[in-house]
């Protein structure tokens, strides 16, 4: 029963993106969380529940993206989807398998909203005030970047 | 070096500046905080050549009672002390005080796990320089330990034959984090009907464990020589690596946690000030 920990932090790194990128506030935050990992996504759900309000995150959906455990098998080298308790081939049936999906555990993405002149604002000054700012917003390539609001 | 928190000399003080902890902006990994002091704990542990173990199993599987076995065979060798994690009560703490080796008692209340926060504290308490061996007696729960990383060196899951030989089916998020499985009370076998030491073991490899499996009565102290040599083998291995200035790992790495891919940001343009409308 750790997912209040775990929410508590995640709601922190979401404050300090927040922050950082003058986010007037967040719409979605997907996190994704293997079977292997641990964590119950139910009970982190209820926990972002209890902690959200007065956050940055108050108005956000948090979409849980559950990971499916996946191992190599070391005998016949191939990749197959497995019960969290059966990490064993399938096919040739070897227990001499490895991992290589199933224990993920992070925040991958989060939708941030910027008022539209914060946002120029931010697009201009990113590359020269804050490198690491820059490399972040590189990052989501498939969102929509200040720049791109900037231009419509 | 930093004698209050490990910290190193360049660095502020973990304990003064919340912020120094913060400082790396490595987002995704949701026990952040946690990993950070698990390393201080493991540098810490390391500038003092301490081996640390951790210790997990359900309530009532003889951890304790492994711990007392294991004393008595080994503290002529080795300068041993013992962590004790418990919801209530010292009684635990009490045993292994009687055997003459330090022990420092943590009482987490409701928390049902120990975190590398509480094993900092602990480890300011305890007298390093003086160890070789620490062993660190986690919460009785087969569930939430398996998360955490404490900086220790050493992952040991016990299993009692009274609990069933399908506990790593049921509990593989903790199984697999084993470097060494031991089955305790194997002195009831007799009377069990319904575990099996092969079942058992069948039981892990389904999990792509490799960790190695000793059956042992802590009670009797009857086949309790291959823990033993194990044990010293980790010491040894663990002194060789340190002469090297190298440090030993739990081998089911915690990293799964850490960032493959980095925080992705997507940025939403609104033309109010307002959030969410």
């Amino acid at each position: 029963m750790h997912e209040l920990s775990l929410c508590q932090e995640l709601l922190e790194q979401v404050e300090q993106l927040a922050r950082q990128h003058a986010a007037v506030g967040v719409s979605r935050i997907v996190v994704r969380i293997g079977m292997l990992a641990g964590v119950e996504p139910e009970l982190l759900q209820s926990a972002f529940a209890i902690l959200r309000p007065g956050t940055s995150a108050e108005h956000a959906e948090l979409v849980l993206e559950t990971i499916p455990a996946r191992i190599r098998c070391r005998s016949c080298g191939r990749e197959s989807e497995c019960r969290v308790n059966h990490l064993l081939c399938p096919i040739c049936k070897s227990t001499d398998a490895v991992l290589i999906a199933g224990e993920e555990m992070w925040l991958a993405q989060i939708e941030l909203l910027q008022r539209r002149a914060d946002s120029m604002l931010l697009g201009d000054l990113a590359g020269i005030s804050s490198p690491e700012a820059n490399r972040d917003r590189t990052a989501g390539s498939e969102g929509a970047s200040p720049r791109e609001g900037r231009s419509s | 070096m930093c004698g209050t928190c490990g910290c190193s000399e360049e660095s502020v003080h973990l304990n003064e500046n919340r912020a120094a902890i913060l400082a790396p902006p490595t987002y995704g990994n949701l026990l952040r905080l946690n990993d950070l002091q698990a390393e201080r704990n493991r540098q810490l542990l390391d500038r003092s050549r301490v081996l640390a173990l951790n210790l997990m199993s359900a309530p009532g599987s003889g951890k304790t009672s492994l711990l007392e076995a294991t004393i008595r065979a080994l503290q002529d060798s080795l300068r041993i002390a013992v962590i004790e994690g418990d919801l209530e009560t010292e009684n635990d703490a009490l045993r292994i005080r009687a055997l003459g080796v330090d022990v420092y008692q943590i009482t987490t209340g409701t928390a049902c796990h120990l975190d590398a926060r509480l094993i900092s504290r602990a480890l300011q308490d305890l007298d390093l320089e003086r160890l070789d061996l620490l062993f660190i007696e986690n919460v009785g729960n087969l569930v939430c330990p398996a998360s955490f990383d404490l900086g220790h060196h050493r992952n040991v899951v016990l299993l009692a034959t009274t609990e069933g030989d399908d506990k790593p089916a049921k509990y593989p998020v903790l199984f697999r984090t084993a470097d060494v499985v031991v089955i305790n009370k194997t002195d009831l076998l007799p009377f069990l009907d319904d575990f099996s030491i092969v079942r058992a073991t069948d039981s892990l490899r389904n999990l792509a464990s490799h960790a190695p499996m000793f059956s042992l009565s802590a009670k009797t102290g009857a086949d309790l020589q291959p823990w033993l040599d194990w044990l010293e083998e980790q010491v040894a291995g663990y002194r060789a690596l340190h002469g090297q200035g190298k440090t030993l790992r739990p081998s089911f790495p915690l990293d799964h946690r850490k960032n493959r891919a980095p925080t992705e940001l997507r940025f939403i343009p609104v033309t109010s000030g307002t959030a969410l409308g």
